[in-house]
C-alpha cells in the first residue's frame, strides 16, 4: 500500500539524528513491547509480514506521530484483535483499570513451552525460504520493476516502480510477502536482488556514481524488452 | 523519554502508551500466550550475547583469513555460521578503495540484529530511511564521511529477510595485530556503512613504538 511508511526518497524529515551513548532501551514499556512481540512470533500467531503490515496500516498521521516501538505495540493490538485473540473492548477496560489502579500487578505465570520456542528459534532458512518455481531472470539480464500500486501488503518500494535495473544476484525462492501477510498463503517465489542506477531513480540532478540495490520477489519484475540484446 | 520531537520519537504523555502496553500485556498472560518472567530471561540474554560485538569479529576474521573472507563474500549465512551465528540470512558487501556501500531499510527498518544487535534509533528514524536511497553522499557527510565522487556508492534498501552487512576496508597500520585487537577497532556505524574503521589503536601504539 502507498502508506506513509513507504519513505524511499521523501523530503523534510531533516538531518539525521544521533545519539550518544545510545541505551538499549529509552523506557521500560519499549523493552515489554519487544518482548510481547517476540513472544507472540514464536508462538507462531503473527508472521513477520503480517506484523510490517500492521504498522502500515496505521493511518499516516498516526504512524508519523508514534515512537518506533509505539508502532510496533499498534500492530500487536491490531493483528491481535483482527485474529480475535483479544477484543476490542478487553483492550479499552483493561487500559482503564490500570489507569484507575496503577499498582496492580501482572498475573504471574511459568511457561517453559514458550521458553522452547523463544530460545530454539527456527532458522532464517526454514522460516522464510522455500522450494518453488525456477527462476525466470539470471545474474546480468534487464529487468524493468512493474508500475503497480497494490492496496495490501508489498515489499516493492514506490521511489523503484516502473524503473529500469539489472539482476546482481539471484537468491532462490522466498515466502510472497505480499500473499504472506494477508492470510493467502507462501506462495514462494524467485527472489532476486536487483541493481538501479541513481539517475534511473531519481533523475540526473542528485548525487554522482550511486547506486542502489533492492531484494524484489519475481512477480514484481518484468523483462526489460526494450533493451534485450542491447 | 526525553527529547527528539518531530521525528516520530514520541507523542502521546509516555503514561499512555506505557498503559497500553501493560493492558495488552496482562491481557496476554490471563490468556496463557507470554509469560512476563520467561520474556525478561530471554531478553535479558539477548541483551547480554547479541552486539555489534558479534559482527565486529566476523569482519576481523575476513580481514586474517582471505579463504575465509571468500566464503563470507559469496554466502553469508554459512559464513558466519562458522563463527556461530548460525540460522541468520546474511549477505556480505565489502568496501574498497573504489566503492563504499551503505545499509537501509526504507519500508521498516530491517538491520542485521544476529550480528550487530538492536539498531540505533538514528537507523530507525524517518530522516535516515527516506534519504538514505536518494542522498547517500549527503547522509554520510553528516556521519562525517566524505566520499570522493570517484567512489561508487551503493546502497541496499533491504526489502526481503536477507540482512546486509557491510565489510569495511581493513585500515592501514594494522598489520601487526592480532584478530581480537582488529575486532577491537570495528564500530557497529562501520558495519552499517555510515564510517569507516579507525586504526586508532594501532595508530597510538606506533606512536608509543
Amino acid at each position: 500500500m502507498n502508506g506513509a511508511h513507504d519513505m524511499g526518497g521523501m523530503h523534510g524529515f531533516g538531518p539525521v539524528v544521533r545519539e550518544e551513548d545510545e541505551p538499549l532501551w529509552h523506557a521500560d514499556w519499549e523493552r515489554t513491547v519487544y518482548g510481547m512481540q517476540r513472544a507472540i512470533r514464536a508462538r507462531g500467531i503473527i508472521n513477520i509480514d503480517e506484523s510490517r503490515h500492521g504498522i502500515e496500516r496505521m493511518p499516516p498521521a498516526e504512524y508519523l506521530a508514534a515512537s518506533y516501538y509505539e508502532r510496533w505495540l499498534s500492530s500487536l493490538e491490531r493483528n491481535l484483535v483482527d485474529k480475535g485473540i483479544i477484543g476490542e473492548d478487553e483492550l479499552v477496560t483493561r487500559t482503564a483499570e490500570l489507569a484507575e489502579h496503577p499498582q496492580t500487578p501482572l498475573p504471574q505465570r511459568d511457561d517453559p513451552e514458550l521458553r522452547r520456542l523463544m530460545t530454539d528459534q527456527p532458522s532464517g532458512q526454514e522460516l522464510y525460504q522455500r522450494e518453488g518455481p525456477a527462476p525466470r531472470f539470471a545474474a546480468g539480464d534487464r529487468v524493468v520493476t512493474r508500475n503497480v500500486h497494490p492496496t495490501g501488503h508489498t515489499r516493492l518500494p514506490r521511489y523503484a516502480r516502473g524503473k529500469r535495473g539489472t539482476v546482481h544476484a539471484v537468491h532462490g525462492c522466498y515466502i510472497l510477502p505480499d500473499a504472506h501477510a494477508h492470510g493467502r498463503g507462501e506462495q514462494p517465489q524467485p527472489m532476486y536482488t536487483v541493481s538501479f542506477e541513481g539517475a534511473e531513480l531519481w533523475g540526473p540532478s542528485w548525487e554522482p556514481r550511486e547506486r542502489v540495490y533492492i531484494d524484489l520477489w519475481e512477480s514484481y519484475l518484468e523483462p526489460n524488452t526494450e533493451e534485450s540484446g542491447a | 523519554m526525553s527529547g527528539n520531537h518531530g521525528d516520530g520519537h514520541h507523542s502521546h504523555p509516555e503514561s499512555a502508551v506505557a498503559l497500553r502496553a501493560r493492558a495488552l500485556e496482562s491481557l496476554l498472560i490471563e490468556k496463557g500466550l507470554t509469560s512476563s518472567e520467561v520474556v525478561d530471561q530471554v531478553i535479558s540474554a539477548y541483551e547480554q550475547d547479541v552486539g555489534p560485538h558479534n559482527g565486529a569479529k566476523v569482519v576481523a576474521r575476513a580481514w586474517t583469513d582471505p579463504a575465509f573472507k571468500v566464503r563470507l563474500l559469496a554466502d553469508g549465512s554459512a559464513a558466519v555460521a562458522e563463527l556461530g551465528f548460525g540460522g541468520a540470512l546474511i549477505a556480505v558487501v565489502e568496501n574498497t578503495p573504489s566503492v563504499h556501500n551503505l545499509v537501509v531499510c526504507t519500508l521498516c527498518s530491517c538491520y542485521p540484529s544476529a550480528l550487530l544487535g538492536l539498531p540505533p534509533t538514528w537507523y530507525k528514524s524517518f530522516a535516515y530511511r527516506s534519504r538514505a536511497v536518494i542522498e547517500p553522499r549527503a547522509v554520510l557527510r553528516e556521519f562525517g564521511l566524505e566520499l570522493p565522487d570517484s567512489v561508487e556508492v551503493r546502497v541496499w534498501d533491504s526489502s526481503s529477510e536477507l540482512r546486509y552487512l557491510v565489510l569495511p576496508e581493513r585500515p592501514a597500520g594494522t598489520e601487526g595485530l592480532s584478530e581480537e585487537e582488529l575486532a577491537a577497532l570495528v564500530t557497529r556505524d562501520a558495519m552499517i556503512g555510515v564510517a569507516k574503521v579507525q586504526a586508532t589503536a594501532a595508530t597510538a601504539g606506533q606512536a608509543a613504538g
